[in-house]
């Protein structure tokens, strides 16, 4: 932790800005700041899986009194799309519009009302009469490329932005296959192979706040958006796409966020209001309720992954082959990029010359896929880290050996940084920083693991342990832009707006300390304003764990433009060379005599060479460096009844310079704690028509302090010479752990191997029998 | 109901020390009446009684706003995260929630700082299995509830010394 010892404020758990309002009640958010005159919206959703319209009578709706809009597909401009708030052009398929003749899932769109109160919305919608023609569902992710079977996207319009695989016709929503070097010859002639098959399920991100926005008319005819998401200028541009209204006329400000997770990557329901909201002149909000979180947002893919992997006798993998079937329900909403991260976030890990991956992602009539935290990884890791332990169980290793022998180091590079990236293309990168080596060491230590690994139980309870290694990225390489910018104020203040999207992570935060440190003030003299596409510069938002690396950069290089200038002015003041000046303590220092900032914003403002201090920065990467990390579970099985409980958790991660330690170590609790939750309890469950039956919290487990298990994080410290102050990324890893590493615990503790996820009491009963 | 306007009923409720009349449906339920009312930390998550950020103390005790209706509180006192502190001023356990990490993204916060005064009410110095139980109604996505158990231990402990310097009145 020497380098902590260089810089004043990073690598400081300082207070969270916003803590202290929060934990006051503060009204920060959507919900808490409404304008007068509201109107509000509900939506009519469909009670089918796959089905076309075939009559809708909305004139019972629209005749109520206080019924002041209703919107169907034959009201609003038909224009193909995506709902994933990903750069331009976006790589998901444009298969979406706002409203649509056809239905594809149970909890798909089909009317929207903005009505004087809440409970009116919802009469309203209930006064649409739609009639259906029933059409057969898909609902099954390995029957939906059959022959024959039912196709979803039959529309003639839905085309895919970016040159990529795309056949609706046969519900393919996009596939990619590559290959380094030689994987068949290599997987047949290797002395050990395993090939494993893994299936996960569809998970929720269940963002304590839901889904809200609302948008108004202003009296310029402008609209201006509060939205609780985490891309607000893809809001703004796909929304101008939506309603055919140029970007100028829109303005998309987010407040304080509760909690996205990849939920608020999706431009979900700012389209609606933003209609509504033009068509009655009024302002119209929408807020989603739980059951629609569940039913009507989005979700973690669903995925079918398959690895080969062929080994030799020693435990060097020498072959590497992935197979990944991805779910991407009823639209292709991240549906190539997702299934791209299997392999470019997993695959990398360990050193092999001869690689293959291929994905198919699949539309089906179920909930449709989304961003969310892990983004592919989550899914790719629990297939690999599992067959990596079956392939150390078959070579009599030490799962920690195996990992030690095979992982990427520092220096080393992966054939697969180049050859896949966002569905097209990757980047070639080296491995700079990389301390999972030490992540091992401590973990296993933390974990007591070669003690626990030697116990064997006999009895009804049976303990376990076991082990997984992950990796990630920090932000997306020559694609995503971070901006910032800076000003002095009169008391030697900073105003620094950042298009960076702080949704609870505590990234305001983080961008004051980064600007703090290199102006030489406290974190508290930076005034963090996050995000208003009016005010703030742009960036493509909270996504791809990039904040930290990426707006982090931005900021620094903006902070450092503001000190540039004020050293000019000091020099001129103290008439002194600039290059004898520094800053610390909020002074200029190295004067003749003392001069604080106030006195050079006092002067730049008033006095000598009248000018605003103030400096804009933008930052893109070359680089995407993978944050690392190793997670060590220990379970207990109760043989007779099935239920595994998770007794410890050990994560050690490596994301670089910690810039936050308390806020660093909360990402990876959270992260780790949600990935808990989805190995053992969330899960949906369908009916035979493909509705979720349990879209409540009572019927959805997640956990919550009375299930916390003992869980130990440790921060590995390393120094990427390309983030800010030798930051990486910390935010998604820590959620891709639980499914592995809890799988191979339990398969140490009872010798049962689960292949599908989550592990409940039933599956596990099975898989011991 | 004759020409649809339903009855009205008054509501005499004291919150956070002021007391307040409102004239309610009578299946208004307390969470809209208390956000209609200015209360922003009485947060939306569920409307069904499963994520206590709705979270209240009615005469001190946890409850959850979206399962009452309004005038269930006819003549009770509430307590709010507004009638604790303020963020220039808070009240310790605010404090132990923001120093010790327990805030994220704080939608979950202010219910769970109730749930935190209603434990330490009655259990001033609780292990972490009753923290942990404590606050087993309220939901977090964020922070994994590690750092905000470790805030509830702090706050204790704050408490409690604050106690022993105003001469121990518990």
């Amino acid at each position: 932790m020497s380098k902590s010892k260089l810089w004043n404020v990073v690598g400081t758990s300082v207070h969270k800005v916003d803590g202290a309002a929060l934990a006051a009640g503060a009204p920060l958010f959507v919900d808490d700041e409404l304008p007068r005159d509201l109107l509000f919206a509900a939506v009519k959703w469909s009670p089918h899986a796959h089905a076309r319209i075939t009559s809708m009578d909305t004139s019972r709706a629209e005749a109520m009194d206080g019924v002041h809009v209703v919107l169907t597909y034959k009201n609003v401009p038909r224009v193909m799309r995506t709902t994933a708030g990903q750069g331009h052009p976006e790589p998901s398929p444009y298969d979406f519009t706002t409203l649509d003749s056809k239905v594809r899932h149970v909890g798909d769109r089909v009317a929207a009302v903005a009505a004087e109160t809440p409970a009116l919305a919802r009469a309203a919608v209930e006064a649409i009469e739609v009639e259906y023609e029933l059409l057969e569902p898909v609902l099954e992710i390995r029957s939906a490329l059959e022959k024959g079977a039912p196709v979803i996207h039959d529309e003639l319009d839905a085309a895919m932005p970016i040159v990529a695989p795309y056949e609706p016709g046969r519900n393919l929503a996009a596939h990619v296959a590559v290959a380094v070097g030689d994987p068949p010859a290599a997987l047949s002639k290797a002395h050990q192979r395993v090939t494993a098959e893994y299936e996960c399920h569809y998970a929720q991100h269940c963002p304590m706040e839901p889904h809200i926005a609302v948008a108004a008319p202003d009296g310029y005819g402008r609209l201006i958006i509060r939205t609780s998401t985490q891309v607000p200028f893809h809001v703004r541009r796909i929304v101008a796409q939506a309603c055919q209204i140029p970007v100028r006329d829109i303005r998309v400000i987010k407040p304080r966020i509760g909690g996205g997770f990849g939920a608020k990557q999706e431009v979900l329901i700012e389209d609606l209001v933003a209609l509504l909201a033009l068509r009655s002149g009024r302002p119209v909000k929408l807020e989603y309720t739980r059951a629609e979180e569940f039913t009507s947002a989005r979700t973690r893919h669903p995925a079918v992954v398959t690895v080969d992997l062929g080994l030799s006798a020693e435990g060097d993998v020498e072959g590497m082959d992935m197979k990944v079937l991805l779910n991407t329900g009823a639209y292709g909403s991240h549906a190539l990029t997702v299934g791209c991260n299997c392999g470019s976030k997993v695959l990398p890990l360990y050193k092999c010359d001869h690689v293959g991956f291929a994905l198919d992602s699949v539309y089906t009539n179920l909930p449709v896929g989304g961003a969310y935290r892990g983004y592919g990884a989550t899914q790719a890791a629990f297939a690999m880290e599992c067959a990596m332990d079956e392939a150390a169980a078959k070579l009599g290793m030490d799962p920690v050996e195996l990992r030690q022998r095979n992982t990427i180091g520092p220096g080393d590079s992966s054939p697969i940084f180049k050859a896949l990236g966002e569905g097209t293309e990757g980047v070639e990168q080296a491995i700079g920083s990389c301390g999972l080596a030490e992540c091992i060491a401590r973990g296993a230590q933390a974990m007591d693991w070669s003690a626990k690994r030697q116990r064997r139980d006999e009895g009804r309870l049976r303990r376990g342990v076991g082990m997984c290694t992950l990796m990630q990225g920090s932000s997306i390489p020559e694609v995503d832009l971070g901006a910032a910018s800076i000003k002095l104020n009169e008391d030697g203040s900073f105003n620094l707006l950042v298009g960076a999207t702080d949704l609870g992570t505590g990234s305001d935060t983080v961008m004051a300390q980064i600007a703090a440190e290199v102006l030489g003030v406290t974190p508290d003299r930076i005034l963090v304003l996050s995000s208003d596409t009016d005010v703030t510069p742009f960036d493509v938002g909270a996504y791809a764990s990039s904040t930290t690396y990426l707006s982090g950069m931005a900021a620094k290089k903006a902070a450092a433009g503001a000190r540039r200038q004020i050293l000019e002015v000091a020099a001129r003041l103290l008439d002194v060379p600039a290059g004898d000046l520094s800053l610390a303590e909020g002074m200029v220092k190295g004067g003749p005599r003392p001069l604080s900032l106030a006195d050079v914003a006092l002067s730049s403002l008033y006095a000598e060479h009248q000018h605003q201090v103030q400096s804009v920065a933008s930052h893109v990467t070359q680089k995407s460096p993978p944050p690392f990390s190793a997670h060590f579970a220990e379970v207990e099985v109760d043989t007779a009844t099935g239920m595994v409980r998770v007794l410890k958790y050990v994560a050690a991660v490596d994301c670089g310079t910690a810039i936050n330690p308390l806020l660093a170590e909360g990402q990876v609790e959270g992260a780790v704690l949600n990935g808990i939750g989805y190995a053992l309890t969330e899960e949906y469950l369908f009916d035979r028509r493909g509705k979720m039956r349990n879209p409540t919290f009572k019927h959805y487990k997640v956990l919550c302090t009375a299930d916390l298990p003992e869980l130990v994080t440790i921060l590995v410290p390393s120094y990427e010479a390309t983030g800010p102050f030798g930051a990486k990324s910390v935010s998604e890893i820590g959620i891709n752990g639980p499914l592995p590493a809890i799988n191979n615990a339990i398969f140490h503790a009872t010798g049962a191997r689960l292949r599908r996820s989550p592990f409940t009491p039933e599956r596990v009963l099975a898989a011991l029998e | 109901m004759p020409d649809g306007a339903p009855a009205t009923i008054e509501v005499d409720i004291i919150i956070n020390g002021k007391a307040q009349t409102f004239r309610v449906d009578p299946a208004e339920v307390a969470l809209d009446t208390l956000r209609d009312a200015g209360l922003a930390s009485v947060k939306r998550g569920c409307d069904e009684g499963d994520c206590g950020s709705c979270s209240i103390l009615v005469d001190g005790q946890l409850m959850r706003a979206c399962l009452l209706y309004t005038g269930q509180l006819h003549g009770r006192e509430i307590t709010t995260v507004e009638g604790l502190g303020t963020a220039r001023q808070p009240h310790p356990i605010q404090r132990a929630f923001v120093e010790a990490g327990a805030v994220q993204c704080g939608y979950c916060t202010p219910g769970m700082v109730l749930a935190t005064s209603a434990l330490l009410d009655s259990c001033p110095s609780p292990t972490d299995e009753q923290i942990r139980q404590g606050l087993d109604g309220n939901l977090c996505r964020c922070t994994g509830y590690v750092k905000i158990v470790d805030a509830v231990r702090q706050a204790a402990a704050e408490l409690r010394s604050g106690r022993d310097r105003s001469g121990g009145d518990r």
